[in-house]
């Protein structure tokens, strides 16, 4: 550190540094680009349909258009982009966040769930369970879960948009039990998370929990993500286990219409979001785990997919928001089950 | 020092050898073991897969973004850094704890919240959203949102680092060479700089190891845009996110390893000077 | 110059010990080096952390007493301040032994082991706290060691100090370690020809001078550990009530889209950790004079 030339490296530097960030700025506008804004499990699908995407568009129009991906949890990624991140489409993982680009950012117009066909997601999944291989807690269905003994994983649905969907998969199954009221299933759910001996803050971080750690005896998984870690992770040593009944989950996606109108990129960002409902766009999901909506597709990929009793949020919560507020909000049944206030 | 040789030094023999051990076993058990967590799960897939995690064009400009932020804000800091350490220590005022206290906080403030606050200040609903964005201006969920960010994390390590070093100091030694007719800016040059110049250097290293290292401010202004806003902390998580650790932990031992490069570039630095390594003059000046 | 203010001259039994503080200023620039301070501290720090303030002011003091005083938000805040004493005083010693070792002893690999401290620094947190869990987990290196002994470390409250003490080892060692570097050893080696112990020769001559860097470190390393989130997050277990950090729960607000809320409780995490700051401060400075004058 020669100090004495301290102030004449610094202007330098800086002269750097700004030759630096110009170009970054610069280049924005050249090729036709898009973003999507996602949440964690669907880097691996994203990566794959973008270049599907890029090469249907390019034969259609002749022209070249980059896909740029943005992951992160599901609420994050909603923050972000109501406080500016310019993404053009959002796939994100519950319908509440999407909501909240309309209402908390009024980037989206209200009824944004109405403009694609079903409910605006292409592709669904499920919340299943994944236990150790041979399955040596016998652990068959949701009332298995409660038994003592049993440590079950799932994240902080505070902060995680997948636990959201497990913890409303297991309220909804003890509802629907013989006698079953909202305060049986809040009881059932407080025993439940009895069994939870750590509240990772992401789904991928529960499921290193699970998987590397060697913690607990289920994890609580979206379908996808268990198929997907049973083969990435390591087969042979865990299974995958189908309850009796369990939750549609339904991630939308959506154009961020404040955003392509002031980049100008409406037609191709509606054009993407619809190549997610032609069949290439439904393989594609299909091959990354996600439940086609597209019976052609559907019946060829059957086999990965058992069939299951599946109830939807609005049919048995009456939509996310009204799920939040009872559930997740402060003061919510999550919160008195913890006994806290 | 010819003197001093030939006198016993404290701690000798049996103590000296009982301190090592001690000191060595606390670093293997809190630093080594970590780190050995780190290269040997970067390693586990060989060589060949490695590279390629450090070498693939995602991974090049995550590394490209992150010294670009960092030649940004080290500079910025240490140039605070000395001024504020100077100003401090040179002078006496009123308020003098609170300022130190105030250099202090951005260490004591959640990298949570120090992203937060740049969304607050200049998010598409802050302070200054509706101005950047009517100019088309991109603070945050780009590259100057990064480097703020940055800044703001790295603030208090160059002053820090050197405030004990010239308290320990004094100023005796400045005001004899005013009184020999210095200026003031001759005076901080070959007086001040030579005195405090490994205080310095280690204030530098730590500043940039974290404005390199820097993950939880990032993550919340960087928008997590693949090859254009992720840095490198941010890319690890990622390759983790995607069940590829062996690249997470390639990626972050690359983190790891430019500390000691850093550390390197200060061994050298003592070997072509080593007039610069303690030279055995007095620095107290209260004595 | 709002802070400049002239000092009568000190009386004369006090002239020798605080001889350090001239009422005069001698040195030139104090004008410029202190504007210039204030003003990039107000543009990089004090401007931003005003938006935070601001933003908690939304709430309203009746919603804000709610939103900061509820029992979880009260036992979080007290495990990530207790958790960050208990990490940064394990530092202060542990620092300023290795501190001690790198600047007086040689040994093989001295330069090696000097350039690890800093790793922790360069290591994303994310990373470290996926290591420490690692490491620490019951199928762990050291986890399934200390399994049988009962002790869990890994998801419990003693996992968020340790990752809190990786995380602000490099600060006590740093801090202290020029000063040891630029300490006149002569002084040492008069008191030992004097017939001083090694133990004397500490605690008289080296302690007080590194006194003032330590409690710094000490400092540095406690504020550094109060807002951790990164490496805490993967091995605390974030269990509500028992193992949930103060940042986690301004992470759940910003999660229910609730910025004034989860600014709210920042605000009072930067309050406390603002006048513990102080405070240590304020006792540093006053050692440093007292020192001064025992010195003198």
């Amino acid at each position: 550190m020669n100090a004495l030339h301290a102030p004449r490296r610094l202007v330098l530097w800086i002269a750097l540094a700004l030759l630096g960030v110009i170009p970054v700025a610069a280049a924005a506008g050249q090729p036709v680009t898009l973003l999507n804004a996602s949440y964690d499990p669907t880097r691996e699908f994203y990566e794959q349909f973008n270049a599907a995407f890029a090469a249907d568009w390019k034969r259609r129009t002749g022209d070249t258009i980059v896909v740029n991906q943005s992951h992160g949890g599901s609420g994050k990624q909603a923050r972000a982009i109501i406080d500016g991140l310019e993404a053009d489409v959002a796939t994100l993982g519950l319908g509440f966040d999407v909501d909240a680009l309309a209402v908390q950012g009024h980037l989206i117009p209200a009824g944004w769930q109405k403009r694609l066909p079903y409910n605006s997601t292409p592709y669904t999944s499920t919340v299943v369970f994944l236990v150790r291989a041979g399955n040596p807690k016998h652990i068959h269905d949701w009332g298995d879960l409660v038994k003592p003994g049993v440590a079950v994983i799932t994240p902080n649905p505070k902060t995680s948009g997948g636990a959201r969907w497990n913890y409303l998969a297991a309220w909804a199954w003890a509802k629907s039990q013989p006698g079953g009221t909202d305060a049986r299933a809040e009881a059932f759910v407080k025993t439940l998370y009895r069994n939870v001996p750590v509240l990772d803050s992401g789904a991928r971080g529960a499921t290193m929990t699970f998987v590397e750690r060697g913690i607990g005896d289920v994890l609580l998984a979206w379908e996808n993500e268990a198929l997907l870690a049973v083969r990435e992770l390591g087969a042979g040593k865990f299974q995958i286990v189908m309850p009796s009944q369990s939750i549609l989950a339904e991630p939308p996606v959506t154009i961020v219409d404040r955003v392509v109108d002031k980049r100008g990129t409406r037609a191709v960002a509606e054009a993407y979001l619809r190549y997610l409902y032609t069949p290439a766009g439904q393989a594609l999901a299909a091959r990354h785990y996600f439940r086609p909506r597209d019976e052609a597709v559907g019946a060829r990929y059957a086999g990965q997919f058992p069939q299951v009793k599946l109830v939807t949020i609005d049919q048995a919560f009456g939509g996310w928001r009204a799920a939040q507020a009872t559930h997740f909000a402060d003061g919510g049944s999550f919160d008195r089950i913890y006994g806290v206030r | 020092m010819s003197v001093a040789a030939h006198l016993p030094r404290p701690a000798r023999g049996l103590g000296r050898g009982f301190l090592v051990a001690l000191a060595l076993g606390y670093l293997a058990l809190f630093l080594l073991l970590p780190f050995g967590v780190v290269f040997a799960q970067a390693l586990s897939r060989g060589l060949a897969t490695y590279l390629h995690a450090l070498t693939e064009p995602m991974a090049r400009s995550a590394i490209s973004l992150t010294l670009t932020v960092a030649a940004i804000a080290v500079p910025l800091n240490l140039v605070f850094g000395v001024v504020a350490a100077w100003t401090v220590t040179k002078y006496d005022f009123r308020g003098k704890s609170a300022l130190i206290t105030l250099i202090d906080l951005p260490f004591a403030v959640s990298p949570v919240i120090s992203g937060l606050i740049y969304v607050l200040l200049f998010g598409a609903h802050g302070w200054f959203g509706e101005w950047l964005a009517a100019h088309d201006v991109k603070v945050i969920f780009a590259v100057p949102g990064i480097v703020l960010a940055t800044v703001f994390v790295t603030f208090p390590f160059v002053a820090r680092e050197l405030i004990p070093v010239m308290q320990a100091q004094g100023r005796d030694e400045e005001e004899t060479a005013l009184s020999l007719g210095a200026t003031g800016w001759q005076t901080f040059r070959r007086v001040t700089l030579p005195n405090i110049r490994w205080g310095l250097l280690y204030g530098v290293l730590l500043c940039n190891a974290r404005a390199m290292g820097e993950f939880g401010a990032v993550s919340v202004v960087s928008g997590h845009i693949r090859g254009l806003t992720n840095t490198m902390p941010l890319h690890v998580e990622i390759l983790y996110n995607e069940y590829n650790a062996t690249a997470a932990f390639a990626v972050a031992s690359l983190l790891a390893m430019l500390a000691i490069v850093t550390l390197a570039a200060r061994a050298a630095l003592e070997a072509r000077a080593p007039e610069l390594k303690r030279t055995g003059r007095t620095t107290g000046g209260h004595e | 110059m709002a802070f400049a203010e002239p000092r009568m001259p000190a009386t004369p039994a006090s002239t020798v010990a605080f001889a350090a503080r001239r009422p005069r200023r001698v040195l030139p620039g104090f004008g410029l080096s202190l504007g210039y301070t204030i003003l990039y501290l107000s543009l990089v720090v004090l401007i931003p952390l005003a938006a935070i303030f601001l933003k908690s002011g939304e709430l309203g003091w009746e919603r804000f007493g709610q939103v900061v005083g509820t029992p979880r938000v009260v036992a979080a805040l007290e495990l990530s301040f207790g958790a960050a004493a208990l990490a940064a005083l394990v530092n202060t010693f542990a620092g300023l032994l290795v501190a001690w070792v790198l600047a007086r002893y040689d040994f093989p690999l001295r330069r090696l082991v000097d350039a690890l401290v800093d790793l922790p620094f360069a290591l994303p947190t994310a990373v470290a706290g996926i290591a420490l869990t690692a490491l620490y987990s019951p199928n762990g290196l050291l986890g399934s060691l200390l399994e049988p002994l009962g002790v869990k470390v890994a998801y419990t409250p003693l996992g968020i100090v340790v990752a809190l003490v990786f995380i602000g080892l490099p600060f006590v060692v740093r801090t202290v370690q020029p000063v040891l570097e630029e300490l006149d050893r002569e002084v040492e080696h008069a008191a030992a020809t004097l017939g001083a112990s090694s133990g004397q020769i500490f605690v008289r001559i080296v302690l007080p001078a590194v006194w003032p860097a330590l409690l710094t470190g000490f400092t540095l390393a406690f504020a550094r550990a109060i807002g951790e989130y990164g490496s805490v997050i993967f091995i605390a277990g974030n269990m509500p009530m028992r193992s949930e950090i103060a940042p986690l729960l301004i992470v759940t607000k910003l999660e229910q889209y609730e910025y004034a809320a989860a600014t709210g409780i920042a605000v009072v995490m930067l309050l406390i950790s603002f006048f513990l700051l102080l405070g240590i401060n304020a006792l540093q400075a006053w050692s440093q004079r007292r020192l001064l004058g025992v010195a003198a």
